[in-house]
Formats: C-alpha cells, sequence, structure tokens
C-alpha cells in the first residue's frame, strides 16, 4: 500500500472516529481513501471547505469525546496553527498528519522536512508543545498511529505526525494488525450532554489574575511527564564509531545506506535516528557525546532538528551538517562523500579544534552541490 | 386584574428599559442605589396588571411577575367554534 | 367574594417586606427565571440585548426539554463567557470557527443538540466561510446570529453589519459606501442556500419583537430536535447601548427605525412549511 493510504487504515485500525480533511498535495490519497473508508465503517468523514475549518472540526469532535484527526501538508499546516494553540489550550486530544512538502510559501511538491521547528517548538501562539513523530518507513509510518491516538487521549495533547512527499507516495508491503492499546482514563471532561450531572465546559480563556499562569505551569508539568516516558529513538554502531549520523524521516533512511557503504570501506560510523522528534532524545545523543565524535546531522532542510542536536550535545563534540532544502532529497553517495570527509586526518583535527565554534564548512570536489549551502574550507585529499 | 413585578434590586442595572414599555407608567428609577453602584428600577404606582412585558424586556431577567388569579374569567374559546363564557368562580 | 390586591411592593433579595401578607395567596407567577438560565449577575452593560437572547435560548431549551442532550458553542465576543450564563455543556471556540466546530460535533454526535451563538464578527467578518460552507453541506446545527452592528468587545468597531452613515471607532466620519463597502446581509446569503432551510431575522427591540423572535427561535431548535435535513438559523437585531452612545430605550428605537431598514424581519425562508 502506498504510506498515505496505509496510514489512513491504520488510523481507522486505531479506533479514528472521525476524519477532517482538504486536498493538498502530496497527501491527496488520505481525504480520497478516507472518503471511502469511513463510510463504510459507518464513521464521519466530511471535506471541509479549508483547513482553517478542518482543524476546527477536528477541535469539535474532540471535545465531545471522540477520536478526530486530519492531515494536511505545509501550507495547510499553518493555516491551523491557530487551531493547534487552541488544541493545546483547551487541551483536547487530536492526530494531526503533516506529509511535509518543499517550502516557505507555496513551495513545490517534493518531500522536505522543513517543518521540524512548526513541530517541535508549537507553531502557534503561546507555550505549547506537540508531540511528535517523524517515522521513516510505511511501516513505521502505520506503527505510529495508533501510538498517536493513545498518547493523545492519555496526556490530552496534539500529536503531529511528520511524513513526507516521499514516504506518503512510497509503496511498500506492511502488516496491518490491530494491537491493544494503552489503558486509558475515561473522558469525563468531554461534552456529552449536561445530563444528570453539571454542565463540562471546554475553554482557553481565563481571564482572572493568575489562572492562566497556573494552567501554563499544569502544561509544563505534563510536558515534563511525556518528556519523561515517551522518547522513541534507534541508534546504531554508536560505541566504536568516530563518526555519528543523525537524521529522521526518510533521510534516515537515506543515511542508512550511505552508513552502510561507508562501514563496508572500513569508516567507523553509526547513526542515531530520533523517531519522536517531540519528546527529543536529549539524553541519548548527550550520551553518545561524551566520548569525542564526529555528529553529522543530515536534514532534509536548512537545519532545524539540527538546533536540537547541538543543545543536546552543548559543545561537548563537534556537530556538522549537510542539507539539502526546498524539495532537495540527498542522494547516499553526497552522504557518504560528507562522511568521507569528516575522515581526513586535517579535517578532523580542525574539528577537534574548533569544535566550539558555529561554523563549519563542508565543500565537495566530487559534487557540485548546490551554492549556499554550508560550506568551509576543508582540505579535501 | 391585578398584578405585581417583584425586582431583584441587586440585579437590576437600571437600564430602563422596563420603564420604556410599561404600558402603565408603572416602574421608575430608584433614587438609592444598589451595591454595584447601579441606580434599578422600582415599583412607581399600584397599576400593575401582570402582562410581564417589563420581564421580557429586562435583559438582567431581574423582574419576577405574579398575577391574580381570583375571579378570573375563563373563556374556552375553540376556533370555529360558538360558546358562551362561563364564569369560574374563585376556587379555594 | 372579590379580593382584589391593590398594592404591590419590591422586594430585595435579604428583606421582604409585603404588607397584608393574607391578601396575596391567590398570586400566581406568571414569569419567573427558566432553570437553564443561571441565576447569577451577567457581565453585560445595561441594557445589552445578550441578555435578552441567553434567555430566550435557555427559555427554549427548557420547554423542549433538551437540556440534557445539548451542546452550545460560545462565540469569540462580549458573549465569550456565555457558558456562565447557560447551564448546558459548552465549548468556547476560535473566532469565527463555530459552524466547523459544530459540524465535527453534530457529525460524531447526531443525537445531539448543536447550536453556535456568534456576534457580527465572528460570523459575518472572520467566519464567513464557516457559516456558507456548514449552510451548503445542510449541517442539521442551529445558529443564532446577533447582528448588533458593532464589535462590541473590543469598542465599538465598524462591523460588516454596520449601516451606513453609522459612526463606529474605526469609522469616525460614520460609514460610506466608497470606501467601507455596504452592510452585510447575512440572512438575505444564506437564504439562497439550498442547506439552510430556515432562516429567520427577528429582533429584540420590542416586547412583541422579543416574543416573535422566541417563537423563531423555538421553531430553529425544534427542527434540529426532529432531525430536519439542513441548518437553521435565526438573526437577532439586538441592541449594544454603549457603542451606539446611546440610552438603551434610544437604542431600542434606533433597531425599530434605522436597523430594519437595512435588514427586513421576518422569515425569509422555511424549507419545512408553507410559507
Amino acid at each position: 500500500m502506498c504510506g498515505n493510504e496505509a496510514l489512513a487504515e491504520a488510523a481507522i485500525i486505531a479506533g479514528c472516529d472521525a476524519y477532517f480533511g482538504y486536498p493538498i498535495t502530496p497527501q491527496n490519497e488520505i481525504p480520497a481513501y478516507m472518503s471511502r473508508r469511513m463510510p463504510e465503517e459507518d464513521r464521519v468523514f466530511v471535506q471541509c471547505e479549508s483547513e482553517l475549518a478542518a482543524i476546527n472540526m477536528v477541535f469539535g469532535a474532540s471535545a465531545t469525546g471522540k477520536r478526530a484527526m486530519t492531515s494536511s501538508s505545509s501550507p495547510g499546516i499553518s493555516l491551523m496553527q491557530e487551531g493547534i494553540s487552541y488544541l493545546a489550550g483547551a487541551e483536547l486530544p487530536a492526530v494531526v498528519v503533516n506529509v511535509m512538502r518543499g517550502g516557505p510559501g507555496l513551495g513545490n511538491i517534493a518531500p522536505s522536512q522543513a517543518d521540524y521547528f512548526q513541530a517541535t517548538r508549537g507553531g502557534g501562539h503561546g507555550d505549547y508543545r506537540t508531540i511528535a513523530f517523524g517515522p521513516s518507513s510505511v511501516q513505521e509510518l502505520v506503527d505510529c498511529m495508533p501510538l498517536a491516538f493513545d498518547l493523545a487521549d492519555q496526556y490530552r495533547m496534539t500529536v503531529v505526525v511528520l511524513a513526507d512527499g516521499i514516504l506518503g507516495q512510497m509503496m511498500e508491503p506492511i502488516v496491518l494488525e490491530k494491537k491493544p492499546g494503552r489503558n486509558l482514563p475515561r473522558k469525563d471532561w468531554a461534552l456529552t450532554g449536561a445530563k444528570d450531572r453539571s454542565q463540562n465546559i471546554i475553554r482557553s480563556l481565563w481571564l482572572q489574575d493568575g489562572v492562566l499562569e497556573q494552567l501554563n505551569y499544569k502544561l509544563q508539568a505534563k510536558y515534563k511527564q511525556v518528556e519523561k516516558n515517551e522518547v522513541l529513538c534507534e541508534q546504531q554502531n554508536i560505541d566504536d564509531a568516530d563518526i555519528v549520523v543523525i537524521a529522521y524521516g526518510i533521510a534516515a533512511r537515506i543515511v542508512r545506506g550511505a552508513v552502510q557503504k561507508a562501514k563496508e570501506d572500513g569508516i567507523k560510523v553509526g547513526w542515531i535516528r530520533p523517531i519522536t522528534l517531540w519528546p527529543f532524545p536529549t539524553e541519548q545523543i548527550s550520551k553518545a557525546a561524551d566520548e569525542f565524535r564526529i555528529f553529522l546531522v543530515v536534514e532534509m532542510s536548512c537545519g532545524q532538528m539540527l538546533e536540537d542536536v547541538k543543545l543536546a550535545i552543548s559543545g561537548k563534540s563537534p556537530v556538522v551538517f549537510y542539507g539539502r532544502p526546498g524539495g532537495g532529497v540527498p542522494t547516499i553517495d553526497e552522504i557518504l562523500d560528507k562522511i568521507r570527509q569528516l575522515t581526513i586526518p586535517e579535517n578532523k583535527l580542525k574539528t577537534k579544534n574548533d569544535r566550539v565554534k558555529a561554523k563549519y564548512e563542508i565543500r565537495s570536489t566530487k559534487y557540485k552541490t548546490n551554492t549556499n549551502d554550508q560550506n568551509i574550507k576543508f582540505k579535501t585529499s | 386584574m391585578a398584578g405585581r413585578i417583584i425586582i431583584d434590586i441587586e440585579r437590576c442595572k437600571g437600564c430602563g428599559l422596563c420603564i420604556a414599555v410599561c404600558p402603565k407608567n408603572g416602574i421608575a428609577i430608584s433614587k438609592k442605589s444598589n451595591k454595584s453602584g447601579y441606580f434599578p428600577a422600582e415599583a412607581a404606582n399600584s397599576d400593575c396588571t401582570g402582562c410581564a412585558v417589563c420581564a421580557i424586556v429586562c435583559p438582567d431577567v431581574a423582574i419576577d411577575v405574579q398575577q391574580d388569579d381570583t375571579d378570573k374569567l375563563d373563556i374556552g374559546t375553540k376556533p370555529g367554534r360558538k360558546t358562551k363564557p362561563r364564569l369560574v368562580k374563585n376556587k379555594k | 367574594m372579590n379580593i382584589w390586591y391593590l398594592n404591590f411592593e419590591f422586594v430585595s433579595n435579604f428583606d421582604i417586606r409585603v404588607s397584608d401578607l393574607p391578601k396575596i395567596r391567590n398570586m400566581k407567577t406568571v414569569f419567573k427565571r427558566t432553570p437553564t438560565l443561571k441565576d447569577c449577575p451577567t457581565h453585560y452593560c445595561p441594557g445589552c440585548g445578550h441578555g435578552i437572547a441567553h434567555r430566550l435560548i435557555a427559555e427554549t431549551i427548557d420547554e423542549l426539554g433538551i437540556r440534557g442532550r445539548t451542546i452550545g458553542i460560545a462565540p469569540v465576543g462580549c458573549a465569550v463567557l456565555a457558558y456562565n450564563y447557560l447551564d448546558v455543556d459548552m465549548i468556547e471556540v476560535a473566532h469565527g470557527r463555530a459552524p466547523a466546530v459544530a459540524t465535527g460535533m453534530k457529525r460524531t454526535n447526531p443525537d445531539k443538540i448543536i447550536f453556535s451563538y456568534q456576534g457580527d464578527g465572528d460570523l459575518a467578518a472572520i467566519g464567513t466561510a464557516e457559516i456558507i460552507h456548514a449552510a451548503h453541506r445542510a449541517e442539521k446545527i442551529t445558529v443564532i446570529f446577533i447582528n448588533n452592528a458593532v464589535f462590541g468587545m473590543t469598542g465599538g468597531q465598524m462591523a460588516p453589519t454596520t449601516i451606513l452613515g453609522q459612526v463606529t471607532a474605526t469609522t469616525q466620519q460614520g460609514r460610506t459606501a466608497a470606501s467601507e463597502g455596504y452592510p452585510l446581509q447575512i440572512s438575505e446569503l444564506l437564504a439562497i442556500l439550498p442547506g439552510a432551510i430556515y432562516v429567520e431575522r427577528c429582533a429584540l427591540s420590542d416586547p412583541a419583537q422579543i416574543r416573535k423572535a422566541k417563537k423563531a427561535i423555538k421553531h430553529a431548535f425544534e427542527l434540529q430536535a426532529n432531525s430536519a435535513p439542513g441548518l437553521s438559523f435565526v438573526e437577532l437585531l439586538s441592541s449594544c447601548p454603549t457603542y451606539w452612545r446611546m440610552t438603551p430605550a434610544e437604542a431600542m428605537k434606533w433597531i425599530e427605525n434605522e436597523m430594519t431598514k437595512v435588514f427586513p424581519l421576518g422569515c425569509l425562508k422555511d424549507a419545512t412549511r408553507d410559507l
């Protein structure tokens, strides 16, 4: 199944009661699939008039205690930021799938990973976070949908699933099965009609002195719980590695191929792949940085997860970046080239000496990469 | 028929809508303010018929209206049917 | 035996001053607060139409007996705290998005009565897309639109429904068609859509009109309670004495004389009964 349809089916198996969406490439397969399957399961499908409406329909359905989701791509997710902020303030569960495409602006329809900031920093107004997943295979996309719904219900938060144009269109064999979910508390706060009880109110406006402050502290305490319990991360060959490549999503698939080739060449390299982008696997990366290693961050953007990696490493080891923004997709050979350059002794020395400095450049002699990406004058021999 | 209005003076904001609509000019603004600083409405005469237009127009629903039930004239009218009105004696 | 009760007193909260107590034993209450309207002071200005509209909705909910399955949507505007006054499950949503939220709620809970309560900014400015599409998708919800020709909450700025010549905080020389355009007649716009099955405009300007408004609101809720296949919409011309810079009584007259010229009253559409 193609990624988009697979995640839609996984959502249905996970018990999604309602899907509200608006067409935008490259996720149009999701509303199309849902429009056929949801009525078959006697559930709700609405094609709404805009992404603004979509996220607010999710807000409404979620307020009544149902599992609701929406999907869009980068420009549409920008429109949803107001709604996501309201969801956070009202503490309502929701699942939002972002099949990322090139930006900013109308951009293009090629895959990208430039919505990392938007997903992990809380792209709307106010102090809030959303749980963000960065799956890197269709099977992982399928597996994280029920987890997304469970986390959303358990913590009363929005969960953003960051797919991208490649994952959405990719066809891979998958296993779809209904797994037992978490034990979740009843939704006593939901609006179900005030029969035999006092009214429930879902709100995010708190005008009295100090009340909103307390709500914010409560939210932060909840986020600390999530950070403690829900980090998911994968790593390989870190222990004796000189170079560690960090990537997520589809970039991680390409990195895995490059690392394998590099290992065949005898380079000591490993990789770390965050699966939850928020909460970020800070501890894992920080531990890996305790020994001197060079960290290469590969993203399809101008460097967004890079900042979280730098925060995690806190200057203990050098961090180098390679990225392709605006819909560019790195190839295995490009990444391999970068890894090889980091093995040149002079470069290693330079990184060791300059490890606290922010500026690094890699110049490729073999490949004319797109101009304007980070170009450090390294000796290449 | 006689009527009576009961105005909640702490709830009334003295907007004067009841005064404007009362057909008997039976309400006026009080000279004493309530605890919120508004000058509430109060009954001004005893001509109240219990028509309740004051209560209908009151935005704060601050008026309860009562009507005397005694000697009510009960006209059992059905559309298209001619009946004689009969006087209902006061039931104790 | 004739017992005529002539005198009456006004009664304060804490001190009942009633003379001739035996004479009042035949007094029957003909008007009092309905249970769904909470017994608490409101933050609305003296003479504000919101208070009347809230009462009409609360009475409708009680008369139809639907409190246990009604969910209300409060707008962004003066009535943002409507959940403090109406004792039903309520939600507060982003500005203008109420019809979309109502859609999400009604589609997943078809047995509940969902109503949204919106002002001019909420419905006619930022929320125009949402209401038009909820109507054209024939969502089975009820929308109560409070039209008071200004943005009250934020200080009396021009609303899409401000009439020509009206002075507001952002049309200090009076609204002109050339620079600010014409007032928006939402009821007429919605009446064209087949999905909007009941569209009526009433005024909260005097007791007779308020009684008619109550009938309209009740009809709108009844339609949803009977699963009528579309959106029921009631526009209420309401007063804002504060930002019209008038006394409440003058404001009521202004609705009668000026607003009804631009926003004619009456049932614009009722697909469920012969007009």
